[in-house]
Order: C-alpha cells, then structure tokens, then sequence
C-alpha cells in the first residue's frame, strides 16, 4: 500500500515536470517579446544586465515608436482587408461545394473530396514562380488583389473539407421533412441546412482568417511596396532598417499580433483537428 | 434537377477556382523548368533538361538538397518523440490543463515569420539569452558565447529546433486525438491482465496510435520539407549556404535572381516527396472509408 502510495506521487511529480517543461520550451519566446517590448533601450543592450526581469522602469517608448512611426497599423489594415476578402470568396465557393459533395454525390463526391483536400498539401513554394508571373500577367504585381486571388488555394480546400465533414454530421432526414413540406433540395439547403451550420461557418471563417494572417511566402514574392505589405512579412522584413533590429518595437508587434490569433484559434481548435485527421479518428 | 446535377453545380466552381489557382501553375511550374524564362523576358523557348542539368551541376544545389534532408529528417525525430512524450502527459484532464493547452499551441498559433523573428532575437550574436545563462553558469567565458546563426553546424541545429518549436504543437493535438479515441478499457483490461505501465504503452497504447502517428508525421513531413520561412528569416540560408534548403534556394533563383526557369527546376524537386505523402495519405484515407 505505501509503495503504490510512492509510486503514485512519483507518476505525479514525473507528469507535471514534463508538463513544465515543454511549457517552458513552447511559450518562453512569447514570455520574451513580452519583457523586451516594455525594456528600455538601455536595460535591453546592458549585457550585465539580468535579462529576465526589468532592471529599470518598463517603457511605452517601443509600442509608441510601433504604433506612430511605422506602418505596423497600415500593416494590420492590409490584412483585415485581405482577410475579410478572402473569407468571402472562400465562403461563397466551399459551402454549396462542400453540400454538394457530401450529399449530393455519393461514393464519388467523397473521393473527389479527398481529392481536392490532396491540394491542399501542394505547397506555396511550388507555386509561386509561375504565380508570380501570372499575377504580372494580369497587372496586380505588388498589389493587395494578387493575395485576395491567390490565397484561396489554400482556404478552399480545407474549408470545403471540414465543411464536408460537417454536412454528414446533419441526419438526411431533416432535409427530406423539409422537402416533403415543398422546399426543393436547394431551397432546403439555404432556408435549413445553412442556418444549423452556423458553428461550421464560423470555424471555417476564424481558420481561414487565421491562415490568411499567417501565410508569408505569397506575400513575400508577390508585393514589393512598404505600405501594401500583409503584417506577416511587413513586421519581419520592413521593420529592420538596414542592418539594425529595434527589438522592442518587432517583439511588440509579434505579441500583439499573434495573441488575438491565438485566443480565437483555441476557441475552434478540436473542429480543427477533426479536419486534419482524415478520418484515420472516429 | 436530379441530386446529381444540383451537386455537380454546386462543386464545380470551387473545383474550377482550385484548378485555376493551383492547377495551373503546378503544371506551369514543369512547363517553365524545361523552358528558359526569365522575370523580365516575354517568349519562351523549349531547352530540354537544361536547367536539371545546371542545377544538378551547381553545388549551392547539391548542398541544398542534403541540408533539406537533413532539415527535415531532424525535425521529425525531434517532434515525433517530443510530441508523443507531451500527448501522453496531456491525455488525462488534470486542473489548469486549458491553459497548458494554449501555452502550447502558441508556437503554431502565431504566424511563423513572427516566431521565428522572436527566436532571432533569442539567438541574437551579442544578446542571446541563452549565452547569458550560459556566461551567468560560467560554462562559457564572456563575448565568447556560440554564435547559434554564425557557424554552420550550430545555424543547422537552430534552424531544425525552431522547425520543431513550431511543429511540436500540431503533432501533439493530432495524437492527442488519436489518444482519446482509444477506448479505456482496453489498457485498463491490460492492466487488470498484469501487463505493467512500460508494457501496456509499448504493447498496447503505441501501437493502436499508430494510423494517427502516421497521419501528423506526413503532414509534418509536408510542412517541413516545403517550408523556407523559418530558414529565410532566421539565416537567409546562410553562412556559406550551410542552411540553404530547396524552396528557399527556388525563392533566391527564381525571384531575386530572376531566373523563373532555374528557381522552377529546384521546386520541382519537392514534387517526388509531395507524391510519396498523397499516396500514403490516400491509403490512410481509404483504410478509414473501408474500417
């Protein structure tokens, strides 16, 4: 009894030091943009300095540089702007062809399901050589449009794929009640089927914002200009002037940039998983 | 209308979408490499396996190939051990384990050109964190900390354990799926059976994650093999091309360089391991269906 009593507290002490620790190792970067945001200049470059703590008052003087001297909000707008855009195209296309395949074709709808996920997996860095020469071709290089006409290559696989899912989770039967009461298929699917589908939407929408914001190689090759950047790559590329960093400025931005996307990620994270684990989890 | 045909209508403009935006410039993409484009030049001309040749000729590339292997190899041992060792850990509720769960994510959550912008810093030349500890530890003597972005073997390892800081979280989610689908009582029995904790997870727990472990390890593959981000912001590929990877070596060719043709040629080969995943994918997928 005492040993199984030791080995419990042993089983207890071995689980939390691994869930320590890989705390520690996952989330100290974001500890460290926080510290070095509010550092003055001086405690941030004073090697000796202990970096951990603050050894002179926080500042504002970073976030004030961010927030007035850069494009950092222009930046933020970009991507909103882009974000919104995309959603709606993605919406607009995934949705009915998600229906469609779940319901709507049968055995074969489903492997073409599969088979436009499958795109999913051809990455940005295949692409974008001839992308960037199509988007010349077209006359929106280094213009906002190039990405609102590009990223749903990305967005609407896998929002058709989780919508996908989604669909087959609803009973056929609603449907038919509906359709025996005079809605034809299509309107069933507007008036019903849509409206139970909110939660699937708005995960799609958060994900496919999420990936928008995220997304670097597309907007690296494809805008030249400062203030048309996307967040991603403007913080990153265009904050650094020459060769020097001002560190507190670029960890502001990384923070609060990525916590919002964070928060919102979590919200929708177990719909999200279901869609990557092909079916391989019932 | 017949189901058949309200549907064909309702996918097809996605599909068409897709084909257009990814379609297309996949097989552009084959069409340029044997062709000789450049940014700037208007016509094209058929040159066979002319840019394969230079490029296979070129040691920047050969040198590319190896560390994309290396970068991706390195990566996934790292993550598939880290990850399996955390989904374990993680798969019991236990108190304050929301706010575990969004510690951990956060490396996936945030974009990846700002994390790997905040691990820049961390790997700074003169203000490294990690040299102050080492320094404070007296393990190393001042100003002689490693340059963890300035000596090849050392840039390797970071540009790899950065990879994996990013990846660690999305394969941890995934098996942690795969986890709680397992039925309780089945390690339970096993237990009761007399088989002890090392057996039950070895014999037992491992082997019935494998169809999820497989499905995180090809997305990860995927995801690695065909990333440049954490590479382009953290070494530029650099020193001496020691970090160059294939897709950031395409971005130097083919964009900064201009020369469409030779950048089009390097993608193409991620193309075989892209091939390799879809089908073991495909297998994973149907297997399912038919389960």
């Amino acid at each position: 009894m005492v040993q199984g009593r030791g080995r419990e507290i042993l089983g207890k002490l071995v689980h939390w030091s691994i869930v320590v620790v890989f705390c520690v190792l996952l989330a100290f970067p974001f500890y460290w943009m926080l510290i070095t945001s509010f550092k003055r200049t001086g405690d941030l470059y004073n090697l000796k300095n202990n970096p951990f703590v603050f050894n002179e008052k926080p500042t504002l003087e970073h976030l004030q540089l961010l927030f007035h001297d850069t494009l950092y909000l222009r930046w933020i707008s970009n991507t909103a702007f882009v974000g919104a855009l995309v959603v709606l195209i993605t919406l607009l296309l995934s949705v009915p062809a998600a229906y469609g395949l779940a319901r709507l074709t049968g055995r074969w709808g489903q492997r073409l399901g599969i088979g436009i996920f499958l795109t999913y997996l051809v990455p940005p860095t295949l692409l974008f050589l001839p992308l960037a020469r199509l988007v010349a071709i077209l006359g929106v290089q280094d213009s906002l449009w190039s990405l609102v006409l590009v990223y749903p290559s990305f967005t609407i696989p896998f929002s058709t794929w989780l919508l996908m899912g989604f669909f087959k989770s609803i009973p056929p039967e609603l449907e038919d009640a509906a359709m025996v009461d005079g809605l034809t298929r299509f309107g069933a699917f507007l008036k019903l089927v849509i409206p139970i589908s909110v939660s699937g939407i708005l995960t799609v929408t958060i994900f496919t914002f999420t990936l928008v914001t995220q997304e670097f190689v597309y907007a690296l090759t494809f805008i030249s200009s400062e203030s048309r950047q996307m967040v991603g790559v403007g913080v990153p590329i265009f904050l650094v002037r020459g060769d020097v960093y001002y560190w507190g400025s670029l960890m502001a931005a990384c923070l609060i940039t990525s916590l919002p996307i964070a928060l919102l990620y979590n919200l929708f994270l177990d719909r999200f998983i279901a869609g990557f684990t092909v079916g391989a989890v019932k | 209308m017949s189901n058949r045909k309200l549907g064909a209508v309702m996918f097809l403009p996605a599909i068409l979408y897709v084909l257009a935006v990814v379609g297309v410039p996949f097989v552009l993409a084959f069409i340029y490499s044997v062709g000789d484009v450049k940014i700037a030049s208007v016509g094209y001309h058929f040159v066979g396996l002319e840019n394969f040749r230079s490029v296979l000729q070129s040691p920047t590339f050969r040198r590319s190939l190896y560390d994309s292997v290396v970068f991706t190899v390195g990566t996934q041992i790292i993550v598939l051990v880290g990850s399996t060792i955390l989904a374990l850990a993680l798969k019991e509720h236990f108190r304050g384990r929301g706010l575990v769960r969004f510690l951990i994510l956060l490396p996936w959550v945030a974009p990846v050109s700002l994390g790997a912008i905040g691990w820049k810093w961390i790997l700074d030349s003169l203000y490294s964190v990690i040299n102050w500890v080492l320094i404070a530890l007296h393990l190393v003597r001042p100003f002689e900390g490693p340059m963890w972005l300035g000596e090849p073997s050392l840039a390797m390892m970071s540009v790899i354990g950065v990879e994996s800081w990013r990846l660690l979280p999305f394969s941890t989610v995934i098996l942690l799926a795969g986890l709680t689908a397992i039925p309780r009582d089945i390690p339970e029995a096993a237990a009761v059976d007399g088989a002890g904790f090392w057996r039950t997870m070895f014999q037992i727990t491992i082997p019935m994650m494998l169809p999820i472990v497989n499905v995180a390890v090809l997305f990860a593959i995927i995801f690695t093999f065909t990333d440049m981000t954490v590479v382009y912001i953290l070494t530029r590929g650099g020193p001496y091309d020691t970090t160059q990877v294939l897709p950031s070596l395409a971005f130097f060719t083919g964009v900064l360089g201009g020369d469409l043709a030779e950048g089009a040629a390097i993608s193409i080969f991620l193309v075989p391991l892209l091939m390799a995943v879809a089908y073991l994918m495909l297998r994973v997928a149907h297997r399912s269906e038919v389960a």
